[in-house]
């Protein structure tokens, strides 16, 4: 075991997969010599060569599609778009083509393709860099939605989806990157160190794709969210006092809807909570299919807390982020409808 | 004197009416362009961007330093494969007009490209093909059954009834999956080339798509990537002067040719007369060798003109003189094929005759037998449910309760 923050932890991934599998490679803009813009593939380059780790062109729809053609012959791509903010000039080959090649061709090709991406706000990243765009990925069949939201989880995910012969795309939030954040921007940042989740073995484990886990146990409400604003959500229900179950969802498409809706029918409420704008966004995926697997055990509407539905506003951050208080009105909202 | 509006609007030289003209093209003498060495620079053989690298003469006889001399055999078997594509293609479409299958797109006067660059490669280069490449599959193997049966989405159809007609995939024939997407198997071939030189094989990959699709931006990742790692890869820009009605001016062509496109990057450049068999057959080879060898891509621009429609779905006549391909300077590649073998005492107009009849029942035979595995309107047919794999690797939990919903759904019908 190593104290990991979630960088050391998506380093250690591709370092533990790369020695594993040599058809493994790396490609990106500034993954290679500088080791990413947040140093996530940091001495790769060094260690396993210039044809395995590829500095690639500021390109991203070229990035994916070269990454499709090296999966369809044999190559097991991580693609690094360096932020989630940059991903749509990509956004045809990954639908129209990652997400299909093996549907299409009935199984003769596919390419296993992992793309992974830093995302979300709270960095002072204004519009361009603070994105979530992840919810859009989770309405395209054919492909599997990841996103971690401590080290622990961040290896073992990226193991399990570089290892899938499916297409991932692997989101990063990059304000939890160097430790958890509960969403009150005035408290001084916390590190991984003493976080129970920041313990990462060395070598190779996997966190399964496409289950869920139970963060917080609780009684008396269910909070479904993932990344950043599962800290946030643990933080709220500790401020409200009340005795909320926490589920990170980790894997947003294929869903683990059995932890979920277990979880809610003891419980009897929901909130679901997401960074992502609101309207059409996946919070009412959830929303809908907890109406649906439990509508007969809730004893209040469905509660949602996401970011308003406008771009991502730089001087307004702290405003526009669902962070402590607007988590903590949601939660009391759901608990005290009847 | 331009008054009011400071934009060029491309105009084609002749519209439905007009007197087809094809003054715009530049054309060079069969045997006038020089072959450079596999190894020459880039910027020692710009030349070949510009110019039309030739080998059949109008009077049939094949010329200059491009000649493949290939054996009459090689040729004749050339000539049988280009027949088969069209007499097939003839065939599915009169199926097609007679709405026993839904769409169907023709390589009408681009036959020589399928099949001498099929030819020109390996098996074991990988081919990324557009939609008017049906002679790759067919000459990488393919059944004209299997191709019949896609194309009627039936119980034999590899796309298990998921894919338009013509949009065919071969593992075994090293030819990849049609998308639709215009241009966005052009940066996969790259990427495929890459791989191949990471994994230290031979390999190289080729990749075809239309002048108008040169356009997209796929087309200039490829070539930037292509460029910048030397991947070993034929990019092909197939400049049949027409996407659907828009003419090549319409994507830039009137500029520069489309050879040209990868000059900037360093990426060398050959337009090739595309209905003359023997030219991009050697054209072929001399970017395949170059490729193989580590010189990294080329691209090719093949002169030709789009016979037909641009699908089923289209009608020409609205946009285009109908007399047009009659006038096309570069004529009709199999004519040419075949002109050329009987001026060299290897063919004659009787053989030709018996080729195409015995072709033409070929196809017959072939439409029976796929026939038998179902059609638009008897069976047997596909099951639906079949339609919930290949999403993924493994039928996930919600794909498997949507599967039980159609079943229980279909069974109350």
């Amino acid at each position: 075991m190593a104290q990991m923050n979630m960088i050391e932890a998506i380093r250690s991934a591709h370092d533990v997969m790369m020695e594993r599998d040599s058809t493994v490679v790396v490609l990106g803009e500034d993954v290679g010599y500088f080791g990413g813009v947040f140093r996530c593939t940091d001495g790769l380059q060094r260690k396993f060569g210039e044809h395995r780790v590829i500095d690639a062109p500021i390109a991203e729809g070229g990035i994916v599609a070269a990454a499709i053609g090296m999966g369809v012959n044999g190559l097991r791509p991580v693609a690094e778009i360096q932020f989630a903010d940059y991903i749509y000039p990509g956004f045809d080959q990954i639908v129209s083509e990652l997400a299909r090649i093996r549907y299409r061709s009935c199984g003769e090709f596919y390419s296993p393709v992992t793309i992974r991406t830093p995302c979300g706000g709270g960095i002072r990243g204004g519009q361009t860099h603070s994105q979530s765009p992840e919810g859009i990925f989770t309405h395209i069949s054919g492909i599997k939605t990841v996103m971690p939201s401590n080290p622990y989880d961040a290896k073992g995910l990226l193991i399990a989806a570089i290892e899938s012969d499916d297409p991932v795309v692997f989101f990063e939030p990059k304000r939890i990157y160097n430790g958890p954040f509960d969403g009150d921007p005035e408290k001084p940042g916390v590190s991984w160190a003493s976080h129970p989740k920041g313990e990462v073995p060395d070598g190779y484990y996997t966190v399964p794709l496409g289950t869920a886990e139970i963060v917080s146990p609780g009684d008396e409400l269910t909070i479904i969210t993932y990344g950043t604003l599962v800290h946030v959500a643990i933080a709220a229900a500790q401020a409200t006092g009340v005795d909320a179950e926490v589920i990170d969802v980790r894997t947003m498409a294929p869903l683990d809807v059995k932890t979920l809706a277990d979880s809610v029918n003891k419980t009897g409420r929901c909130m679901v909570a997401h960074e992502a704008t609101r309207f059409g966004g996946y919070g009412a995926e959830l929303a809908a299919t907890i109406q649906k697997e439990c509508f007969y055990n809730l004893e209040a509407p469905i509660g949602r807390v996401a970011g308003w539905d406008t771009p991502y506003p730089h001087a307004f951050e702290w405003q526009y982020f669902p962070g402590l208080k607007r988590m903590s009105a949601g939660i009391r909202r759901v608990m005290e409808a009847e | 004197m331009i008054e009011k509006s400071r934009l060029q609007i491309p105009r084609p030289t002749a519209r439905p009416g007009d007197e087809p003209d094809f003054s715009y093209l530049d054309l060079s003498p069969a045997g006038a362009v020089d072959k450079p060495a596999i190894g020459a620079r880039t910027r020692d053989i710009e030349y070949l961007s510009s110019g039309l690298v030739r080998v059949l003469d109008d009077d049939h006889s094949a010329k200059g330093p491009w000649d493949p001399n290939l054996d009459p055999e090689q040729l004749q078997i050339a000539l049988r494969w280009m027949m088969l594509n069209r007499v097939f293609d003839e065939r599915m479409w009169q199926i097609q007009r007679q709405g026993r299958i839904s769409f169907y797109m023709q390589a009408l006067g681009e036959e020589a490209i399928s099949i001498a660059q099929g030819m020109a490669l390996r098996a074991g280069d990988m081919c990324f093909p557009s939609y008017r490449n049906q002679g790759l599959y067919m000459y990488r193997g393919m059944k004209l059954v299997d191709m019949m049966c896609q194309c009627l989405s039936n119980t034999r159809d590899m796309c298990k009834g998921r894919q338009l007609p013509i949009m065919y995939h071969s593992k075994d024939g090293n030819v990849f999956s049609i998308s639709g997407n215009l241009a966005t198997q052009v940066p996969h071939a790259v990427g495929w080339a890459m791989a191949s030189a990471i994994k230290g094989e031979d390999h190289i990959a080729a990749t075809w798509l239309g002048d108008g699709s040169t356009a997209e931006a796929d087309f200039h990742h490829a070539l930037t990537f292509a460029a910048v790692y030397q991947a070993p890869v034929i990019l092909n820009v197939v400049n049949n002067q027409w996407a659907i009605s828009t003419f090549q001016g319409t994507a830039g062509g009137q500029r520069r040719p489309f050879a040209a496109r990868g000059l900037g990057l360093g990426i060398p450049g050959l337009r090739v007369d595309g209905n003359d068999f023997l030219a991009v057959y050697s054209a072929t080879l001399w970017a395949a060798d170059r490729a193989r060898r580590g010189g990294g891509p080329t691209l090719i621009e093949l002169v030709t003109y789009r016979g037909g429609a641009h699908s089923t779905s289209d009608d020409p006549s609205k946009y285009r003189p109908k007399d047009e391909w009659d006038k096309f300077p570069l004529g009709d590649p199999v004519e040419r094929l075949k002109q050329h073998l009987i001026s060299e005492q290897n063919w004659s107009d009787a053989k030709h005759e018996a080729l195409e009849a015995e072709l033409r029942e070929e196809v017959m035979a072939a439409w029976k037998e796929a026939q038998k595995y179902g059609t638009m309107t008897e069976g047997p047919w596909l099951d639906p449910a079949t339609m919930f794999d290949d999403v993924y690797a493994e039928v996930p939990t919600h794909l498997a309760s949507q599967r039980r919903r159609l079943l229980e759904i279909l069974d109350e019908e």
